[in-house]
């Protein structure tokens, strides 16, 4: 999208109110589980795997490579490019494609985060390294 | 406890509009359910269980009372496209314990004359909406995936769209008829890589409704007895993000057990109804199934082998979702209709299949790249 598209501010929720205090920060935050070792997007209160209350927050590098992604060119607010990053501590995550130019993303591409602003809390998004 | 040959689909109807204006979304839920019950040769007091997806205005309890109807058994399961698919496998368990013995399925809206409403908000919304996912992209998405593990090509995908379009020919009711080549497809606009515009199904109006009920009172009417052998159900998401895998779906949980259930396997399919929102969604979908090696669907595809009367699995006779009818963006309805259609001997000369004995119905819902479900039915006549 352009940088004329108004990103949504995060409704947020106490569940989540950690990660949007941190994308403030401009941290990217996922969350682990103590009982089973694994880290999981988007962040739950109980571990979506094992089913645990021991999960904990993490810093993520904010680095990953690009899973796939689709450049989408029917859009009223211009061109956009979607995909899913997977992060280097393992969760793969929804996200666009920006500050690029979109033509030239191909997956395996290495990405790093950046964030958007909105009237609440940053957004993340990925750029190419 | 199975659910085999408990339950016969007595009455089926698809609304000939493709575009209504003039009409509301309860009238045409209403018009469609009558034209089932005609079909079926009984009448709405018969109906005694409901089922209906989120596109019943006010949900299930407020298009019941609509109908004017009298139930003891009602279920409003969502899983977008395929929502009647799994209505169809939770019909049978119904009728299979006596809860309702006539069950009426309806679909309806209007897409294409207005806005539809909005999804429902998860959990993910914080996490998701702000990146724009629509049915496009996100099955974009699967495809562009798909290419890069395997080497699909658009050519390959197009020929899906190419065999629908040689089926709908035949069907006056069909939003388009003409016949179209693979180069047509690859010549069409890009709408979201990798898919062109003639990639993605049609947007339209209307509706279509299913009747189900036992065998003793199938029997006591007059259609060809078509009944269900085999159901499965499932769902596929990120999960958390672990091991993100988008070159496969829910198919590959739903098919099994129904094939199972039946007791057929794929090779006896005479006919297979594969929802086709976008031609990726057939080509994923047919490997997930076991038609074909996941990873070998552009070539099993390719060349017309999904054309009746040439190709080894004749698919979508109708024209399917991509040329005929794709009423309020959920294909899962005209899926079982044709199927049907095609069991007792009543679908267009040019594409009937002959001897159709057993079929395949099956459907995804939702977003197949974020989160969706997926419903495998096989039918067989009697």
């Amino acid at each position: 999208m352009d940088s004329t598209v108004k990103y949504p501010a995060p409704l947020g929720n106490p569940e989540t109110k950690m990660f949007w205090d941190a994308t403030v920060e401009g941290k990217l935050l996922i969350k682990r589980c103590t009982a089973c070792g694994e880290a999981h997007y988007f962040p739950r209160a109980l571990c979506p795997f094992c089913f645990s209350d021991q999960t904990v927050w993490e810093e993520s590098s904010g680095e990953g490579e690009i899973y796939t992604f689709s450049l989408m060119r029917k859009s009223a607010s211009g061109p956009y490019a979607i995909g899913y990053v997977t992060l280097k501590e393992g969760p793969s995550l929804l996200t666009n494609f920006v500050d690029c130019d979109m033509e030239l993303l191909r997956i395996g591409q290495q990405v790093k985060v950046v964030f958007k602003t909105t009237d609440g809390a940053p957004l993340p998004f990925f750029t190419p390294v | 406890m199975t659910i085999k040959g408990k339950a016969y689909l007595a009455g089926i109807y698809e609304h000939p509009t493709r575009h209504a204006p003039d009409k509301s979304t309860a009238q045409l839920h209403a018009e469609v359910a009558k034209g089932a019950l005609a079909d079926a040769g009984l009448t709405k007091a018969d109906i005694d269980g409901y089922f209906c997806g989120g596109d019943a205005p006010g949900g299930a309890m407020a298009m019941a009372d609509y109908l004017g109807l009298k139930l003891r058994h009602l279920d409003s399961t969502d899983t977008g496209g395929c929502s009647y698919l799994i209505h169809l496998g939770h019909a049978a368990e119904a009728i299979a314990t006596g809860h309702c013995s006539v069950a009426l399925i309806t679909l309806a809206g209007k897409p294409r004359t207005g806005t539809m409403p909005p999804r429902a908000i998860g959990a993910e919304v914080d996490f998701e909406a702000a990146y724009g996912a629509t049915t496009h992209n996100v099955y974009g998405m699967c495809a562009m995936r798909h290419m890069h593990e395997f080497g699909t090509t658009s050519e390959q995908l197009a020929w899906i769209k190419v065999a629908a379009s040689h089926h709908a020919q035949y069907n006056p009711h069909a939003m388009l008829r003409d016949v179209v080549t693979v180069e047509d497809v690859l010549h069409s606009p890009m709408i979201s890589d990798p898919l062109h515009r003639m990639d993605c199904c049609v947007v339209t109006d209307g509706g279509g409704a299913v009747i189900v009920t036992s065998e003793a009172i199938a029997r006591s009417l007059k259609k060809p007895l078509v009944r269900l052998i085999g159901a499965g159900e499932a769902l596929k998401g990120p999960r958390g993000g672990q091991n993100l895998d988008l070159t496969y779906s829910a198919a590959v949980w739903s098919g099994p057990p129904a094939f199972t259930e039946a007791g057929v396997t794929p090779k006896d399919i005479k006919y297979a109804s594969i929802y086709d929102s976008f031609t990726i969604t057939v080509l994923m979908q047919l490997e997930d199934l076991g038609f074909c090696e996941k990873g070998k669907g552009g070539p099993f595809v390719a060349d017309g082998n999904l054309i009746s009367g040439t190709g080894k699995l004749p698919f979508n006779t109708d024209g399917g979702g991509l040329c005929n009818n794709h009423p309020v963006n959920r294909g899962g309805m005209t899926k079982i209709i044709e199927a049907v259609r095609q069991l007792r001997g009543e679908a267009h000369p040019q594409v009937q299949v002959p001897n159709c004995d057993l079929a395949l119905v099956h459907g995804t819902g939702g977003l197949l790249g974020i989160r969706h479900g997926a419903s495998t039915c096989i039918l067989e006549r009697v």
